[in-house]
C-alpha cells in the first residue's frame, strides 16, 4: 500500500461546490440549475471512478492541502474504505439527479436554488467525509453535511417541516459538539489525527480514558447513523422531499455516520483496542437492540416513508454490528452492506416518490392494487424489498451472509440468531406492502398508468444494480475487492 | 525615517484627522465623510506597515520624546499589539465606509461631530493598544470611553439613559484601574509595564500588589463587561445608532479584553495571577458561567440588536475563558477569538443596521421571508451566524477549538462541556432567525417591499462575511506567526 | 508602602472612595450619582497625592540650600503631574455626564431614576 500525490480527490469535492456557486448565480433559470446538478454529478462520478483502478492496486491518491490548526492539515486520502462510500454515493447521486428532473417538474415549488444548491453541497460534504485523510478533515465535512442538509428538510416551510428541522438540528448539532470534544481529546492523547489502518491510539493512554472517548464517538457518529436511542430525528425528517430522503436519508447522511464508525474503529482505535476496552461490546449491544426494535417499530408504521425510515434505522445498525464484530469477515459484510443497502433502499424511496407523485398517496393502507397501475415501479419495489429481507440472489443476501459468518467467527451465536430474526421481521413489514400492491383488488387502481420514464428508469436501474451486485459482488466496480482490501488492511496487525 | 515613528503614527494620525474632520466639516458638511475615511485609511496603512515590520524584525520599542523608560513613556509594538492595531483600524475603516448611508438616514445633522468623535474613539483604542505605560493607558482608556459615551448617547430615545448608566459603570471601572496603577506605582516606583514586570516578582507577597491586581482586574472586567459586571451593556448597545454600534460592538469590549491579556502577560505575569492569587481561576469560572447564562438570555430576546448584545456578552466570556485558562492554547484561543468575534459581530451588527435601514424592523418575529429580498445581506448573516455557532471552516470554530484544547490541557472538563454547550445555545438563537429569514413566507408588506441595502452598506457586510471564512482557513498563519510568539514569550 | 497602610490618610481616602461609590451605585437621583462620581475621583487623586508626599519634605523645585543629594527631602513630583491629567479627565467626564443629564431632563422632565424608568416604558 502506498500513496501518491493527486488532486483528484479535491476536484471530486470542488466540482459540487463550484456547481453550487453556478446554481446560485443562475437562479432565474431553473432548467440551468438542473443542468448544473446533473453535469456536476456526472463529472464527480467520473473523477471518482477514474481513481478506482489505482485504489484497487493498493495505490492511494492522497493530498495534503494546508494546515488548519498547527499539526493538523486539510488532508485527503482515497483508500479502499473511502472508495466504497465515495463511489456508491456519487453513483447514486447521478441517478438521483436524473430522478430529480421529473420530480421537481411535478413538484415545481422545489425548483428553488436553495434546493439544488444545498443538495450539491451535501454531496460535496459526503465525498469530503469519504476521502478525508484525518479525523479533523472528516469532522469539518461532517459538520458541513449537517448544515447543508438542514435546508432540504425545512424546504417546504410548513410547520411540520420547520419542526423536523429543529429536531434534526438539535440531534445532529449535539452530536457534532460531542465529536468536536472527542476529536480534541484524540488530538491531545495521540498528538496526531491522521487515519492509520489498524488505529493510532495507544493502549497506554488508559482504558478508562479511551472508553470515555469511544463512548463520545459512539454517540457522535451514532446520532447520524440513527443508532437507538438517538434515531428519532430520522423518521421525523421524512417530511423532506423524496429525492432528499432517498439519497440523504438512505445513502449519504446516515451512511456518513456509519462510515464515521469505519474510520473510528478501524483507523483511529483499531479493532483490537476498540474491542479490548469494551467499546465493541457496547456498540454491538446497542446495534443489536436497534435492529430488533426498529424492525418492530417499522411494522407499526402506516406512512410508507416512515416505514422505510425505520427500516433504514435497522439496516444501518447491521453495518454497525458488522463493524463492532471483531472479525475481518464481519467488516467485509458491513462495508458491502453500505453499498448494498444504499442500492436497495434508494430504490424503495424512488418507488415511494413515484407513487406519491402519481397518486398523492403516501400510506401503506392506501396502496391496495397499486401493482396493477404501476407494475414496473412495484416490481422494482418488490425486488429491493426482497433484497433487504435477505433473499438470494439479491445483493442484500451477500452482505447478510458475510455478517452472519462474521458473527459465527466471533462465536456470537446470539447475533446470528438476531440477524435471522431480523430478516423475518423485515419480511414482516415488507411483504404486506407487496401483497397489498399485487393481490388486493381495488377500485382505485384499475388500469395501467405507469410513472413517467424519467422515474421508471432510475428506479429500475438501482433495482437491477441490487440484483447485479447480488449475482456478481465483484462486478463492475469491484466493491467486494475494495471491502476485502479495507478489512485486510485494518486487521493487518492480526487478530490477537 | 518615518518608519521609526510608525507606532505613534497609528493613534496620532487618527487624532490629527479627527481635528481636520471637524475643521473641514464645519466648512462643508459633506467633507466630513471623505476626511474621516482618509484618516482611518492612513491609520490602517500605518498599522499594517507596523505589523509587517514586527513580523520581520520582532517587537518595536518607541520612546516618546526620546526619553527612555522608566522615565519616559514607551510605546511598544509587539506581536500582540501590532495584531490588535491592524484589527482595530481595519474594523474602524470598514465601519466608517458603512456608516455614511446609515448616518445620512438616522442622524443627518450630526455627521460632523459623529465622524470627529469616531476618529477620536479609534485614536483612543489604538493608543490603548500600543502604549507600554500604565498611566498612559489610563489616559487613552478615558479618551476611548468618553467618546464612546457620546456616540452611544445620540441614538434612540432611550439612549441617553443607557449611556448615563454606562458612564457610571465605566467611570467606576476606569477609577478602579487607576487605583490599581497607583498601588503598583507606590510599590515599584515605575509606570512602565516592562519595568513593573521585572520589579513585581520580588514583592509578589505584598498586600499592595494583591490590591493592585484585584482593582485592575475588576476595573477592566467592568469595562469589558465581563459577567456579572455586564448590566450596562445590553441597553447601551440596543439603542445606539446602527453605524456606531457596528463600530463599538466589535471593538470596545475586545480592546479591554486585550488590556486584561496585557496585564496578564506583560505586567503581572501568569504565575502571579494564577499561582499566587487565584485571579485567573475566578475569571475562568465567571466566564464559564457567563457563557451559559448570557447565551440563555440571548435566546429570550426578540429585538435583534438586543439579542446580539447578549450574544456579545457571551462571546467576550470566551476571551475571558482563554485568559482564565492561563495556558498557551487557551490564551491563543482567547486572543484568536478577539479577532474572530470582531469580524463576526461586526458583520452581524452591520446586517442589523442594513435591515433597519431598509425596513425599520428590529424585531426578530417580523423577519419572515427577508432572505428572499435581501439575498446578499442575509447570506452574509447566515455565514456569520454559522461561524458563531462554530461550524467549520468558518473562523468561529477555530477559536473554540483552541479553547477546547486549552481546557483539555488544563484538565478542566467543565470548561470543555461549557464550550460545547454554548455552541448549541448559539445554534438555538441563530437558527430561530435563519428559519424565519430563509424558510418562512413573507407575511408583511414591509418585508415584501424590502431590497438590498445600498452598495456602501452591502460591500462592507460581504467583505466581513468573506473574511470570516478566510480567517478560518488562514488561522494557522495567524496562530503560528503572531500568537504563538506571544505565548512562547510568556510561558518560557 | 507599609507606612502608607499605617497612615491615617489612607483610611480617609478609603472612606471617601466608599462614600463616592455608594453615591454612584445606590442613589436614585442622577445628580447625586454624578456627585458621588466626583467624590470617588477626588478620593483617588488624594490617594496619589498623599502617596507622593513625605514628612519633612518640600516642593519639588530645586533649592540650592537642600541640594540634590537626598531625594527624600523633596515630594515626589510625578504623581502630581499624573493627577493633573486625572483632574482633566474628571472634568471631561463630568462635562459629558452633565450633557447626558441635560438630554435626559429635557426628555423626561425629571432626574429621578425610578421616575425615568416609569416614563420610559409608558
Amino acid at each position: 500500500m502506498q500513496a501518491y500525490l493527486s488532486i483528484a480527490p479535491v476536484i471530486a469535492i470542488c466540482v459540487s461546490l463550484i456547481a453550487a456557486i453556478l446554481i446560485v448565480m443562475s437562479r432565474h433559470y431553473p432548467r440551468l440549475c438542473v443542468g448544473w446538478t446533473i453535469g456536476s454529478a456526472v463529472i464527480k462520478f467520473a473523477v471518482i471512478a477514474s481513481m478506482l483502478p489505482s485504489v484497487l492496486n493498493g495505490n492511494y491518491p492522497a493530498i495534503k492541502l494546508f494546515e488548519l490548526s498547527p499539526g493538523i492539515s486539510l488532508a485527503f486520502k482515497v483508500d479502499s474504505a473511502g472508495m466504497i462510500f465515495g463511489l456508491s454515493a456519487s453513483l447514486l447521486w447521478v441517478i438521483t439527479s436524473v430522478f430529480n428532473i421529473e420530480y421537481t417538474r411535478i413538484f415545481s415549488w422545489l425548483r428553488d436554488i436553495r434546493y439544488f444548491a444545498s443538495f450539491t453541497v451535501c454531496l460535496a460534504a459526503t465525498i469530503g467525509i469519504a476521502f478525508a485523510g484525518n479525523l479533523f478533515t472528516l469532522l469539518i465535512f461532517y459538520e458541513l453535511l449537517t448544515i447543508a442538509t438542514y435546508p432540504l428538510v425545512v424546504i417546504s416551510g410548513k410547520p411540520e417541516a420547520i419542526f423536523a428541522g429543529k429536531k434534526y438540528l438539535a440531534y445532529l448539532l449535539t452530536a457534532g459538539a460531542l465529536l468536536i470534544i472527542a476529536t480534541a481529546l484524540t488530538f491531545r492523547y495521540a498528538g496526531t489525527l491522521d487515519f492509520i489502518p489498524g488505529g493510532f491510539l495507544d493502549a497506554g493512554i488508559g482504558s478508562d480514558k479511551l472508553l470515555v472517548l469511544a463512548v463520545l464517538f459512539i454517540i457522535g457518529f451514532g446520532v447520524k447513523a440513527a443508532l437507538m436511542p438517538f434515531h428519532s430525528w430520522l423518521p421525523t425528517a421524512m417530511v423532506a422531499p423524496v429525492p432528499v430522503s432517498a439519497l440523504l436519508h438512505a445513502v449519504a447522511v446516515v451512511k456518513a455516520g456509519a462510515f464515521g464508525f469505519v474510520r473510528v474503529i478501524g483507523f483511529v482505535f483499531g479493532p483490537t483496542l476498540f474491542h479490548d476496552i469494551g467499546a465493541g461490546t457496547i456498540l454491538s449491544i446497542m446495534a443489536g437492540i436497534t435492529i430488533l426494535i426498529s424492525s418492530l417499530l417499522a411494522i407499526g408504521q402506516d406512512h410508507l416513508k416512515r416505514r422505510l425510515a425505520y427500516s433504514t434505522v435497522g439496516h444501518l445498525s447491521y453495518i454497525l454490528l458488522g463493524l463492532s464484530l471483531f472479525s475481518p469477515i464481519g467488516w467485509i459484510g458491513a462495508l458491502l452492506h453500505i453499498v448494498n443497502h444504499a442500492m436497495m433502499k434508494i430504490t424503495l424511496f424512488f418507488c415511494a416518490g413515484a407513487i406519491a407523485a402519481k397518486t398523492r398517496m403516501d400510506r401503506v393502507s392506501q396502496l391496495g392494487g397499486i401493482g396493477k397501475q404501476m407494475p414496473y415501479t412495484m416490481a422494482a419495489f418488490t425486488l429491493a424489498a426482497l433484497g433487504l429481507i435477505g433473499i438470494p440472489p439479491i445483493s442484500g443476501f451477500v452482505s447478510k451472509l458475510f455478517l452472519g459468518q462474521g458473527a459465527l467467527g466471533a462465536d456470537l451465536w446470539i447475533l446470528l440468531a438476531l440477524l435471522l430474526l431480523s430478516g423475518l421481521l423485515n419480511a414482516g413489514y415488507f411483504l404486506p406492502i407487496i401483497r397489498r400492491a399485487f393481490f388486493v383488488p381495488s377500485d382505485m387502481f384499475v388500469k395501467y398508468d405507469e410513472s413517467p420514464l424519467l422515474f421508471v428508469i432510475p428506479l429500475a436501474l438501482t433495482a437491477l444494480m441490487a440484483l447485479y451486485f447480488g449475482l456478481q459482488p465483484n462486478g463492475l466496480f469491484d466493491f467486494f475487492k475494495l471491502a476485502t482490501d479495507a478489512a485486510t488492511s485494518v486487521f493487518a496487525g492480526g487478530i490477537r | 525615517m518615518i518608519l521609526n515613528h510608525i507606532i505613534v503614527l497609528i493613534p496620532i494620525s487618527l487624532l490629527v484627522f479627527s481635528f481636520i474632520t471637524f475643521l473641514l466639516g464645519t466648512v462643508r458638511r459633506s467633507l466630513a465623510y471623505p476626511t474621516a475615511l482618509v484618516g482611518s485609511a492612513i491609520s490602517v496603512a500605518c498599522s499594517v506597515v507596523g505589523l509587517i515590520l514586527v513580523l520581520q524584525g520582532g517587537p518595536i520599542h518607541y520612546y516618546l520624546g526620546g526619553w527612555p523608560p522608566p522615565i519616559g513613556i514607551e510605546y511598544v509594538l509587539d506581536y500582540l499589539s501590532a495584531f490588535m492595531a491592524v484589527l482595530t483600524t481595519f474594523i474602524g475603516f470598514i465601519s466608517i465606509v458603512y456608516s455614511r448611508k446609515s448616518f445620512a438616514q438616522e442622524l443627518p445633522h450630526k455627521v460632523v461631530p459623529l465622524y470627529t468623535i469616531t476618529l477620536l474613539l479609534l485614536s483612543g483604542l489604538c493608543g490603548i493598544i500600543v502604549t507600554g505605560d500604565l498611566f498612559n493607558l489610563y489616559v487613552f482608556l478615558e479618551i476611548a470611553s468618553l467618546t464612546a459615551y457620546a456616540l452611544l448617547a445620540v441614538g434612540e430615545k432611550r439612549a441617553p439613559v443607557a449611556a448615563f448608566r454606562y458612564v457610571i459603570m465605566g467611570t467606576v471601572g476606569a477609577c478602579f484601574y487607576l487605583l490599581g496603577v497607583g498601588f503598583i506605582y507606590f510599590s515599584t516606583g515605575t509606570l512602565n509595564m516592562a519595568d513593573a514586570a521585572k520589579l513585581l516578582p520580588a514583592i509578589y507577597d505584598s498586600r499592595a500588589i494583591i490590591a493592585a491586581a484585584v482593582f485592575i482586574v475588576i476595573g477592566i472586567g467592568l469595562k469589558m463587561a465581563l459577567f456579572p459586571m455586564h448590566s450596562w451593556l445590553p441597553d447601551a448597545y440596543t439603542y445606539a445608532p446602527s453605524a456606531v454600534i457596528s463600530l463599538i460592538a466589535p471593538l470596545m469590549t475586545k480592546v479591554f479584553a486585550y488590556v486584561l491579556i496585557r496585564m496578564l502577560i506583560s505586567v503581572f505575569l501568569p504565575e502571579y495571577l494564577s499561582d499566587v492569587i487565584p485571579a485567573t481561576l475566578v475569571i475562568g469560572w465567571l466566564a464559564a458561567a457567563g457563557i451559559v447564562i448570557m447565551s440563555i438570555m440571548a435566546i429570550a430576546q426578540d429585538d435583534f440588536r438586543r439579542m446580539l448584545a447578549y450574544s456579545s456578552l457571551a462571546q467576550i466570556c470566551y476571551v475571558a475563558l482563554g485568559i482564565g485558562l492561563a495556558n498557551p492554547l487557551g490564551l491563543i484561543g482567547g486572543m484568536l477569538h478577539i479577532l474572530n468575534h470582531a469580524f463576526m459581530k461586526g458583520c452581524l451588527f452591520q446586517v442589523a443596521g442594513a435591515i433597519r435601514y431598509r425596513t425599520g424592523l428590529t424585531s426578530i418575529s417580523k423577519f419572515n421571508g427577508l432572505g428572499k429580498k435581501m439575498r446578499w445581506t442575509m447570506g452574509s448573516f447566515g455565514i456569520a451566524a454559522l461561524s458563531m455557532i462554530g461550524i467549520p471552516p468558518a473562523c468561529g470554530f477555530f477559536s473554540k477549538w483552541y479553547l477546547m484544547l486549552g481546557s483539555i490541557d488544563a484538565g478542566n472538563w467543565v470548561f470543555v462541556g461549557v464550550i460545547a454547550l454554548s455552541s448549541l445555545l448559539n445554534a438555538v438563537y441563530f437558527f430561530k432567525i435563519i428559519e424565519k429569514v430563509f424558510f418562512a413566507q413573507p407575511d408583511d408588506d414591509i418585508v415584501e417591499n424590502a431590497a438590498e441595502p445600498p452598495k456602501e452598506m452591502l460591500v462592507p457586510i460581504v467583505i466581513m462575511a468573506v473574511a470570516i471564512i478566510a480567517l478560518g482557513l488562514v488561522n494557522v498563519y495567524i496562530v503560528t506567526n503572531i500568537l504563538e510568539p506571544v505565548v512562547n514569550h510568556v510561558f518560557n | 508602602m507599609e507606612t502608607l497602610l499605617g497612615s491615617y490618610w489612607f483610611y480617609i481616602t478609603t472612606i471617601l472612595m466608599a462614600i463616592g461609590l455608594w453615591g454612584m451605585l445606590a442613589k436614585r437621583n442622577l445628580m447625586k450619582k454624578l456627585i458621588g462620581m466626583n467624590i470617588f475621583q477626588t478620593a483617588i487623586i488624594l490617594f496619589y497625592i498623599t502617596g507622593s508626599s513625605k514628612i519633612g519634605a518640600t516642593v519639588p523645585i530645586y533649592d540650592p540650600e537642600i541640594g540634590v543629594a537626598n531625594p527624600a527631602l523633596y515630594h515626589n513630583p510625578l504623581p502630581h503631574v499624573l493627577m493633573l491629567t486625572a483632574i482633566v479627565v474628571a472634568v471631561a467626564t463630568s462635562g459629558v455626564t452633565l450633557a447626558l443629564m441635560l438630554m435626559i431632563y429635557r426628555r423626561y422632565h425629571t432626574l429621578d431614576e425610578r421616575e425615568i424608568m416609569k416614563r420610559m416604558h409608558e
